[in-house]
């Protein structure tokens, strides 16, 4: 038998098995990729559908099953080998060999990097004490879920979307919970005002102890688990858990130790190629060089990017401009979100935040950036239309709910 | 056993047999077929499972469309009256025999 560290050959290798690795995998073969393919996955489960985590599966109405991306003999019958359970943690791009944790060699033909990111942690005070949660892979999750029934008063520390739906998990299973955001609103770094003061009624009207421009200056323990979180002010929250969802921090620092050109995430060019010769990176810790200078967290950034760099190895260089999407599940609130706002200059808000069913619209130089759309999918199909084209429309005529979006007359920019 | 039959893009016809339960996305996917990408995993929100019902059992019904559905599929430049989001239909043995078509890419 062949040990396992001796060095083995692949045409291309990725590494990550999440959203944008196993959509390389599955778009190579589609384009055609005949030579062989490994999936480098640092988790030990097939490839899965990560927004359950902290909606359905969360909340115990969707098993894990029903969250793979695709079944196991999928990856056997495309011929893609999965070696999960493996971390990456050096790329030498000279000899173009990855190494792993466990001291394995993978020699590569073509590399692209899909490792997403890690949580951010807290770094105050208590932040190593027991009973400090996060959400990011099925482990994260499994082991807040084991002592989910033990909990009754929860804080959670963060006013993103992850934060946020985590909240409404807890409301509808009957914690107590209160949410810790630093900011003075939620959403802050991905939604317009509007958008943040419709959550922050939605989860106060359910119960939500919301705490606005509250910063945390430590966590407080009894016998090594955490039992109160104390605030810059001066106060301290008892909980039972605490629950964590400040962002991410890109999994790129074998890639940067490589040479790769990049900071926060790794710099790629309209084909998803970083600096490094046949390296490519995607997903949630790749900036497209020329795009708003972000990097995207969304599933729909990291399989479209995935399919471009999966072209791009087959010779089919085509140049990533798909339409960014979102969405987010609170209750019984849908949000989809189409375009990009950075940037925006003014918002038009169409329909009445009270009735739960409106949409805010993101201009810049009078022209249709993005859209948040709220329990109005209609709106959010038909936006995506004024987005693909920088419409520029009259702001009261956006408002005009007695119009559909696509009634209107624009002119394109 | 309950059968299901994808037509492909490509126009092919395959039949395997479903999972009694699941959605006919996740029985799509989890038969193999690639080209659907159901990339909101089935949650209503993003119209990448878009298929069209080519063939129903005579008897069986399917459960009527959403409001959210319908608005959804106004969406697609592909959608004809047979258009549905299959993320938003059980499979149950009354459907054995359905003939579904992967709608074309938006
Ligand atoms: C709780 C939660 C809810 C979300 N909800 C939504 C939503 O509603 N809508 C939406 O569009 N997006 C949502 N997102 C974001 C979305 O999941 C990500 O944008 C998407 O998963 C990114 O795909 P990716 O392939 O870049 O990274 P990931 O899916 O994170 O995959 C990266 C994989 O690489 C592995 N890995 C990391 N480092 C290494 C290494 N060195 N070696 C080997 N493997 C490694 C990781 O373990 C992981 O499995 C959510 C994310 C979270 C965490
Ligand atoms: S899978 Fe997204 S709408 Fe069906």
């Amino acid at each position: 038998m062949r040990p396992d560290n001796l060095t083995r050959s692949f045409d291309c290798v990725i590494v990550g098995g999440g959203h944008g690795g196993s959509q390389t995998a599955a778009a190579l073969r589609q384009s055609g990729f005949s030579g062989s393919i490994a999936l480098i996955g640092a988790e030990p489960d097939l490839p899965y559908d990560r927004p359950s985590l902290s909606k359905d599966y969360l909340a115990g109405t969707k098993t894990f099953e029903r969250m793979h991306l695709r079944p196991q003999d999928f990856w056997g019958t495309r011929e893609v080998e999965l070696l999960l359970g493996r971390h990456v943690s050096a790329v030498d791009p000279t000899a173009r060999i990855v190494v792993t944790d466990g001291g394995e060699y993978f020699s590569y033909g073509q590399m692209v990097w899909a490792a997403g990111g890690d949580p951010r942690k807290l770094s105050c005070s208590g932040s190593d004490l027991a009973g400090i949660f996060y959400i990011r892979s099925k482990a994260d999750c499994d082991a807040l879920i084991d002592v989910l029934p033990n909990a009754r008063r929860i804080v959670i520390i963060g006013g993103g979307y992850v934060g946020l739906e985590a909240a409404a998990v807890f409301r509808k299973i009957g914690k107590e919970v209160t949410l810790v955001e630093a900011l003075d609103r939620v959403l802050a770094r991905v939604a317009g005002e509007p958008i943040s003061r419709f959550y922050e009624n939605e989860h106060r009207a359910r119960g939500v102890d919301l705490r606005l421009n509250s910063n945390v200056a430590s966590l407080e323990g009894v016998n090594g688990r955490v039992s109160r979180v104390v605030l810059e002010a001066g106060e301290a929250i008892a909980a039972d858990i605490v629950v964590v969802g400040i962002g991410i921090i890109p999994s790129v620092g074998p890639l940067i130790a490589a040479g790769a050109k990049g900071a926060n995430g790794v710099d790629v060019d309209e084909f998803c190629r970083t600096s490094v010769p046949d390296i490519y990176c995607i997903g949630d810790c790749a900036r497209l060089e020329n795009g708003p200078g972000i990097r995207i967290e969304s599933v729909q950034n990291a399989t479209d990017q995935a399919t471009t760099a999966a072209k791009a190895i087959c010779g089919e260089f085509k140049a990533y401009d798909a339409t960014p999407w979102f969405w987010s599940n609170q209750y019984d609130l849908k949000m989809q979100t189409v375009g990009l706002n950075y940037g925006f200059d003014s918002v038009v808000t169409r329909g009445d935040p009270a009735s739960r069913r409106f949409s805010v619209i993101y201009l810049k130089n009078g022209a249709v950036l993005a859209l948040d759309c709220i329990n109005s999918p209609r709106d959010y199909v038909q936006g995506r239309k004024l987005v693909d084209s920088a419409a520029r429309i009259d702001p009261a005529a956006l408002a005009d709910t007695s119009r559909q979006l696509n009634e209107i007359d624009f002119v394109t920019s | 056993m309950a059968t299901i039959s994808v037509r492909t893009r490509d126009g092919g016809l395959h039949s395997f047999d479903g999972r009694i339960g699941a959605s006919l996305m996740e029985n799509i996917r989890n038969a193999g077929f690639d080209e659907l990408l159901a990339m909101c995993g089935g949650c209503l929100s993003c119209a990448t499972c878009h298929v069209y019902v080519e063939q129903l059992p005579t008897s069986a019904s399917l459960p009527v469309p959403s409001i959210d559905e319908t608005e959804l599929l106004e969406g697609s430049d592909y959608r004809q009256e047979r258009s549905r989001l299959s993320c938003q239909i059980p499979f149950d043995e009354t459907l054995s025999g359905i003939v579904i078509g992967i709608a074309p890419e938006d």
